[in-house]
This record gives C-alpha cells, sequence and structure tokens, in this order.
C-alpha cells in the first residue's frame, strides 16, 4: 500500500466507520472505496479490528470490592437517609438494600425512577410482547436494515435523546439485522434486531434500572436486565434457553 | 485504599448526594475500565476510582446535565493522570516493584500483573495478545481507542474527555489503530492474515 495514500485515505475510513463523518463526504468515500483495492482492505482491516476490540478486549468490569468501597465512601458523606417510621417506600427501600448488593441509595433511586416512567412488569412485558407482534408484521421490523452495528448505531443519534449500545453477535450465531424506532408506554425507544436461524429477537433499549426478570406471554419468551444505565428487554419466539444465551453475550462485556 | 471521611464533604454536597449516586454511580463501570486501562494496574485502578469519586462529589454543582458518562470519566481520566505523575516522581523508590509500568511512558510488552485468574482463563489466547497491543499503546493513543471502542464515545465526547480537538483525537485513533494493525501483523493474528 502506499503509504501517502493510506495516510490520506485512512482517517477518512476511520471516521466513516465510526459514524463521524459528514454525509457528502461520506458519499464520496463510498463512491471511492469499491474501485480502489487498497481502500478497500484498509477498510476491512479497520471494521475487523473494530470488531475485534469491542469482542475480544477486556472490558474491566468494578469488582464488588470497590462498589462497596464507593457505597461506603457515599454512605460516610451522609446520603443514608434519617431513621423515621416505616412507610411503603421504606419497605421498598429495605428490600431493593437486601436485594442488590450496592449502594442503597442508588438502588432505590433507580428503581422508583424506573417504576415512576414506566408501567410494572407484568404491564410492561404486555406492551413489549405485543410492540414485538406488531412489528413482525411485514414491513414493520426494521426503520434501518443493516447488519453492521457502526450503520445502526449512527442511526439512532438524533432521533433519540440516548445511544442505545449496539453490538452484532454474528460470530456466535445471532446476527444484527437492523433496528427501529418505537413508543412503548409513551416513550421513545430503540429497538434492536437479531436473527437466530429462522427466529427474530427483538431488544428493546431504554435508560433505566430494572432487576433481571424473565417470562413468557402468548407464546413469546422474554428477559429483562439491565446495565450501563439502560434497561433491555429481549423478546422472542425463541425458545427460553436460546434467549438466555443471547442475554448472556450481551452481559458479557466484548462478548 | 483510600478513606473518605465525613469531614471532606461539605453541607451542600451531603443533600445532593442521592442525586449523586443516580447519576454517577450507573457509570462505575465505565470509571473502572478506563482507570484499569489507563493505570494498568488493579489496585491502583481501584484507588483511582474512589478519588475520582471523591472529586466528582466535590464538583458536583459543575455538573450540568448532559451526558454523566463523559463527565464522569473526564473526571476519572484526571485523577488517573494525577496518579500517574505522582508514581513518576516517586520512581525513585522502588517499593511498588511489583508493579509493572512506570506511568507514561510505554511499557513494550506488559503482562498484567494481578489478572483475575477465571478471566484469564475464560479469555482466550487471541484476547491476551490484543489486550497486550492495546497495553502497549502510549497513554494518550490507548485512552483514546478504549473510549471510542470500549465505551463507544464519539469523537467530540472523547476530545471532551481528554481536553484535546476534535482532530487530535482523529489522528490519535488513527495512530493507535495502525499500531494495533501493525501489531497484529507481526503477531500473525490478523483474520485471515492479511
Amino acid at each position: 500500500m502506499s503509504e501517502s495514500h493510506a495516510e490520506t485515505m485512512g482517517p477518512l475510513i476511520q471516521a466513516d466507520l465510526d459514524g463521524e463523518l459528514d454525509p457528502a463526504r461520506a458519499a464520496e468515500l463510498a463512491a471511492h472505496v469499491p474501485g480502489c483495492p487498497e481502500c478497500l482492505l484498509l477498510q476491512q482491516r479497520l471494521a475487523d479490528l473494530s470488531l475485534r476490540l469491542r469482542a475480544e478486549a477486556t472490558y474491566h468490569r468494578a469488582p464488588a470490592r470497590l462498589q462497596a468501597a464507593v457505597a461506603a465512601q457515599l454512605a460516610a458523606s451522609g446520603s443514608t437517609a434519617p431513621p423515621q417510621a416505616p412507610s411503603p417506600t421504606t419497605v421498598w427501600h429495605r428490600r431493593l438494600r437486601s436485594a442488590v448488593p450496592f449502594g442503597a441509595g442508588f438502588a432505590l433511586a433507580a428503581a422508583l425512577a424506573f417504576l415512576l416512567i414506566l408501567p410494572r412488569g407484568p404491564d410492561m412485558a404486555r406492551l413489549i410482547v405485543d410492540d414485538h407482534l406488531r412489528a413482525l408484521q411485514p414491513g414493520h421490523l426494521t426503520d434501518v436494515l443493516s447488519t453492521d452495528q457502526h450503520t445502526v448505531k449512527p442511526w439512532f443519534d438524533g432521533r433519540l435523546d440516548f445511544a442505545p449500545p449496539v453490538r452484532d453477535f454474528a460470530r456466535q450465531g445471532f446476527p444484527l439485522i437492523g433496528g427501529r424506532l418505537d413508543y412503548v408506554a409513551g416513550r421513545p425507544v430503540a429497538v434492536l434486531i437479531y436473527g437466530r436461524a429462522r427466529h427474530v429477537i427483538d431488544v428493546f433499549v431504554w435508560p433505566g434500572s430494572a432487576p433481571e426478570r424473565s417470562g413468557s406471554r402468548r407464546g413469546y419468551n422474554f428477559v429483562r436486565w439491565s446495565e450501563g444505565g439502560m434497561v433491555f428487554w429481549a423478546v422472542s419466539d425463541l425458545e427460553i434457553a436460546g434467549l438466555r444465551d443471547f442475554v448472556r453475550l450481551w452481559q458479557t462485556p466484548g462478548a | 485504599m483510600r478513606r473518605l471521611t465525613r469531614e471532606r464533604l461539605t453541607g451542600c454536597q451531603v443533600t445532593q448526594a442521592s442525586r449523586f449516586e443516580e447519576i454517577v454511580l450507573p457509570h462505575l463501570d465505565a470509571a473502572y475500565n478506563l482507570a484499569r486501562w489507563l493505570l494498568r494496574d488493579p489496585v491502583l485502578g481501584e484507588d483511582v476510582v474512589q478519588e475520582a469519586i471523591v472529586r466528582a462529589l466535590g464538583h458536583f454543582e459543575t455538573y450540568r446535565g448532559g451526558d454523566a458518562r463523559a463527565w464522569v470519566l473526564r473526571i476519572v481520566r484526571n485523577a488517573a493522570y494525577d496518579a500517574l505523575a505522582t508514581r513518576v516522581r516517586q520512581a525513585e523508590t522502588p517499593i511498588e516493584a511489583e508493579t509493572t509500568d512506570g506511568g507514561l511512558s510505554e511499557a513494550p510488552t506488559l503482562i498484567d500483573p494481578a489478572a483475575d485468574p477465571e478471566a484469564a482463563l475464560a479469555r482466550r489466547e487471541q484476547a491476551c495478545l490484543l489486550d497486550r497491543a492495546l497495553q502497549a499503546l502510549p497513554i494518550e493513543l490507548r485512552e483514546c481507542l478504549v473510549l471510542r471502542e470500549l465505551e463507544e464515545m464519539s469523537y467530540r465526547e472523547i476530545g471532551r474527555i481528554t481536553g484535546v480537538p476534535i482532530g487530535t483525537v482523529m489522528s490519535r485513533l488513527w495512530r493507535a489503530r495502525q499500531a494495533l494493525l501493525r501489531a497484529g501483523r507481526d503477531a500473525g493474528l490478523s483474520g485471515g492474515g492479511k
């Protein structure tokens, strides 16, 4: 590869892959690359590197010890509420405290935020499954059709007030098919669509936090979990074990 | 490990503490991930995150909404650089002999000294090579790539966190990726021997 050409085009190609190139220059690049073996190779290498970094580089999650230490820090800073008569709220609070080995105030705040914004579990499951069924109607499944997470992710920019994580698990047998925008319980949510053999998996994402749960409704299985400040619902007619495998991939950093 | 005492916080911060928990704590994983990648040391990584939490509490009134993760990561990044600078100053006292590197300079081949044995088992050989190649990058390239690929931050956010213009972010990312592609070729682990 001629160094100068690569030096000129490399930053553009990577910006394109990163979803940071303005549309005009992205179009120019799209016209140039297919006819230029050097750029084509570079594009492929950069995309491959990006994929591998996300899939294989270690994501260091905060160890439990650190979580506890930070919770203790915050408790020492005075965020623990003064004692008061038990009320339904504080009972909730205690339950959450015992359920989540983490900053109790945070757990409460996060759980309450979730409860306030969105209906409780069973209703939510119904809404999500209904939405999944609607989406399965012809022509409703995807707004953006792409197997490339670098296309799907920027597509959500400007359409949502949050940036949903987009990951592809094609290597693990759950290829990304595309994404769409939906309204669930009155708020916009990101939906990522994955394939598994002849099954379709919808992953609903929005900011918030909720404990993990799973179940089934009208023959569709769902798993809810949260991480990184986002709530996820995976819904599919895939058998529950398969769906859990899929969710485990999501929960494995850099799976 | 650093202990935070009540005296370090003022009353105003106390009232804000629960809001703080709501906004900052969801990003604890991101904070630790960045600290780990910058410091390349698990114990120091934890210390830096705790220090960053103290600083974040102290500066919480400067948080004006927006991306809380970027705000937290910027504080973590600054705390990490301060910790590294302190270590460089202390480098003549070889007490921390068990740590692998002296700070800002590149360390050519690094093996994480205290990798979690379970995680180490689970990771594949290739991932180790990739991790090592990433660890061997100069810190200013490493942080850009970690923020881009592991945190999926935009160029603008990366620029804000690292305190450099977007053009610099682009060129650092480009240099980081070139270095990794080269390392991959040298190690023969680039997909299909491209």
